[in-house]
């Protein structure tokens, strides 16, 4: 649909960010970071790799410089996302979702969300990587995964990539995670969970 | 430097041919029905004769050996799903194939794969045979897996991602010598390459309009006289009985036209496609590090060439090049809207990094020496300024 009508498979903004890239760390050697986030891996498609510079008074982003390996929509969110964080508070910059972008970016085809999805975890560990150096590590909050089906050893952070990859109900959550295929006792906290990541990335109740 | 569109993408689909046009603007008159008695139907049957004609002669095969249907991948899903058919009526159950044994291998095109998947959950075993890094398959592998359950091998003639050509000859002596059915997807290779029946030995051959300059919608199957067979598409005449429903008549008339015409081309372009694709090769070996081509080196269609980049993403590469005018095609996992990568790369054993950074360039009977040097000249900095921003290219300095 999308195609017909502006011949491009993304809206314009992605357009202009993927042709026009900004912010892109161009002398990786001598830039002095203050924070530095690296996450993905290219065997996946995706690696992406931000760092910020940090007014330490008034806890600013002042700069933010990044690159990646992936895909259009991966190269222009996270361009998007470098130009939304400069001049934002470290705690406003660490909750952006994956949501925000997008919307910043006038939005993705569905099957793109998930190339879209690194830029903000780059960047939230890269503030994480500054208040780990700048002797804050009670700042730092772990994103730690939580195993929801014992039997298959799925976590939520799976549950919510799988949801993020196009999973929309709990059959082709069961499809792509194998979750709840042995004795099923996750199934009702499964679905709470695919419920909350689905209103989470793509508004949908 | 001025903009130009040029189309690389002949392997996807190709341009109608001017003669097939023609042929097309006056077959839109042939409104009646094939199988009717009357004038206006016998019009429409004789063009639908006369162009089967046309595809046997391309092929070297008897008019009533070549099938009508709607696409390659029908043609392809007919063959194959006669593995499954459990009726004791059509000439296939006589022949006891139900259940039986398919191989196949692990590169064919996805309607292939798909279908052989799906024939697996009802029951059919299927045998996937590997491939080395070139594409070729093995032919004592191919030997030692068939047994006396083995129902039908299936071996594509040419591969449509890296353009690898197989000895279908030999490969069918092995197949045939064990008294094995034996099917050839020749989707890419007709029209590129010579495709002769008689000399390959085949049972079944599968060929597609589009990608010979011809309209999309309509397919050729060949099947050999006395070859067991029943149809996928039921319940009409048409076809002797062997695919039902009203001709595509004006596709059958686009197709006839376009194997005619490819018959007087292909010879000549081949060799000029061959100058071009090594042109490509040598010039973009030469400009840009980092650079690996797949596919076979000699046995591979002229028009074809697949490589993949370090550190820079298809997908990007594919859309950086349609805005300089340029369309190809990728067989990185982004463009394809799923996670994984192009399974021929992977199963020729290009790393997995390196098949998401894969580009196909499939030239065509518009294509000139020109076209090249363009491509020449816009492919290094598009690789250069991915490459820039890459965060899995480090540049040797």
């Amino acid at each position: 649909m999308e195609k017909e009508r502006n011949e491009w498979v993304y809206t314009e903004k992605v357009k202009d960010h993927f042709l026009n890239p900004r912010n892109i760390l161009e002398d990786e050697q001598s830039y002095e970071d203050d924070g530095k986030g690296i996450v993905g891996n290219i065997k996946c498609g995706d690696r992406m790799m931000m760092v910020i510079k940090v007014d330490k008074d008034k806890n600013v982003i002042t700069d933010c410089r990044w690159k990646t390996y992936g895909c259009a929509s991966a190269i222009a969110s996270t361009s998007a996302l470098s130009e939304m964080v400069i001049g934002m508070p470290l705690e406003e910059a660490y909750h952006i979702s994956p949501k925000d972008v997008t919307a910043q970016l006038g939005g993705l085809p569905e099957h793109k969300i998930h190339c879209s999805v690194l830029g903000d975890k780059a960047l939230r560990a890269a503030i994480n990587d500054y208040y780990q150096r700048n002797g804050m590590p009670e700042k730092v909050q772990k994103e730690e995964a939580r195993i929801i089906c014992q039997c298959m050893n799925v976590t939520d952070h799976e549950i919510e990539d799988a949801v993020l990859d196009g999973a929309r109900n709990y059959y082709e959550l069961q499809e792509r995670t194998k979750l709840g295929t042995v004795c099923g006792q996750c199934k009702d906290e499964a679905i709470e969970l695919l419920e909350k990541y689905k209103k989470k990335h793509f508004g949908e109740a | 430097m001025a903009r130009r569109q040029i189309y690389m993408d002949h392997n996807a689909t190709t341009p109608l041919h001017p003669e097939v046009k023609k042929a097309l603007r006056e077959g839109m008159e042939l409104y009646g029905n094939p199988s009717s008695l009357h004038s206006f139907g016998r019009k429409a049957r004789h063009m639908i004769e006369e162009s089967r004609g046309k595809v046997a002669s391309f092929i070297n095969a008897d008019p009533e050996e070549v099938i009508f249907v709607g696409s390659g991948s029908e043609a392809n899903n007919t063959v194959l799903s006669m593995l499954m058919c459990p009726s004791k009526v059509c000439s296939c159950g006589n022949a006891d194939m139900a259940g039986r044994e398919i191989i196949t291998t692990s590169i064919e095109h996805p309607c292939i794969m798909r279908t052989s998947e799906c024939l697996q959950d009802r029951g059919v075993p299927i045998k996937y045979l590997s491939v080395d890094q070139y594409g070729k398959i093995d032919f004592e592998e191919l030997a030692g897996a068939i047994t006396g359950r083995t129902g039908l091998v299936s071996v594509m003639m040419a591969n449509n991602e890296i353009g690898t050509v197989q000895d279908i000859k030999e490969t069918s002596r092995i197949v045939r010598e064990k008294g094995v059915l034996f099917h050839t997807d020749a989707v890419q290779a007709a029209g590129k390459m010579p495709v002769d029946v008689r000399e390959l030995d085949v049972d079944f051959l599968t060929l597609s309009g589009h990608k010979i300059y011809g309209p999309k919608g309509i397919g050729a199957l060949y099947v050999r006289k006395g070859t067991p067979f029943c149809p996928l598409i039921r319940g009409g005449h048409q076809e002797q009985g062997r695919r039902a429903g009203t001709e595509n008549t004006l596709g059958i008339v686009g197709m006839g036209k376009a194997v005619e015409a490819r018959g007087k081309e292909m010879n000549t372009e081949s060799k000029r496609h061959l100058q071009m694709k090594r042109a490509l090769k040598e010039g973009l070996a030469g400009s840009i590090p980092d650079i690996r081509f797949n596919g076979h080196p000699t046995d591979s269609l002229a028009n074809t060439l697949n490589m993949s980049f370090k550190g820079a993403e298809g997908e990007a590469i594919l859309l950086y090049l349609d805005e300089a005018g340029v369309a190809v095609s990728t067989g990185s996992a982004c463009a394809s809207g799923s996670l994984d990568p192009s399974h021929v790369l992977i199963a020729t054993g290009v790393p997995v990094e390196q098949a998401h950074g894969s580009i196909r360039v499939s030239l065509g009977r518009g294509n000139t020496m020109k076209d090249i040097d363009y491509l020449l000249e816009v492919f290094p900095p598009i690789i250069k300024k991915i490459r820039d921003m890459s965060s899995a290219y480090k540049r040797e300095s």
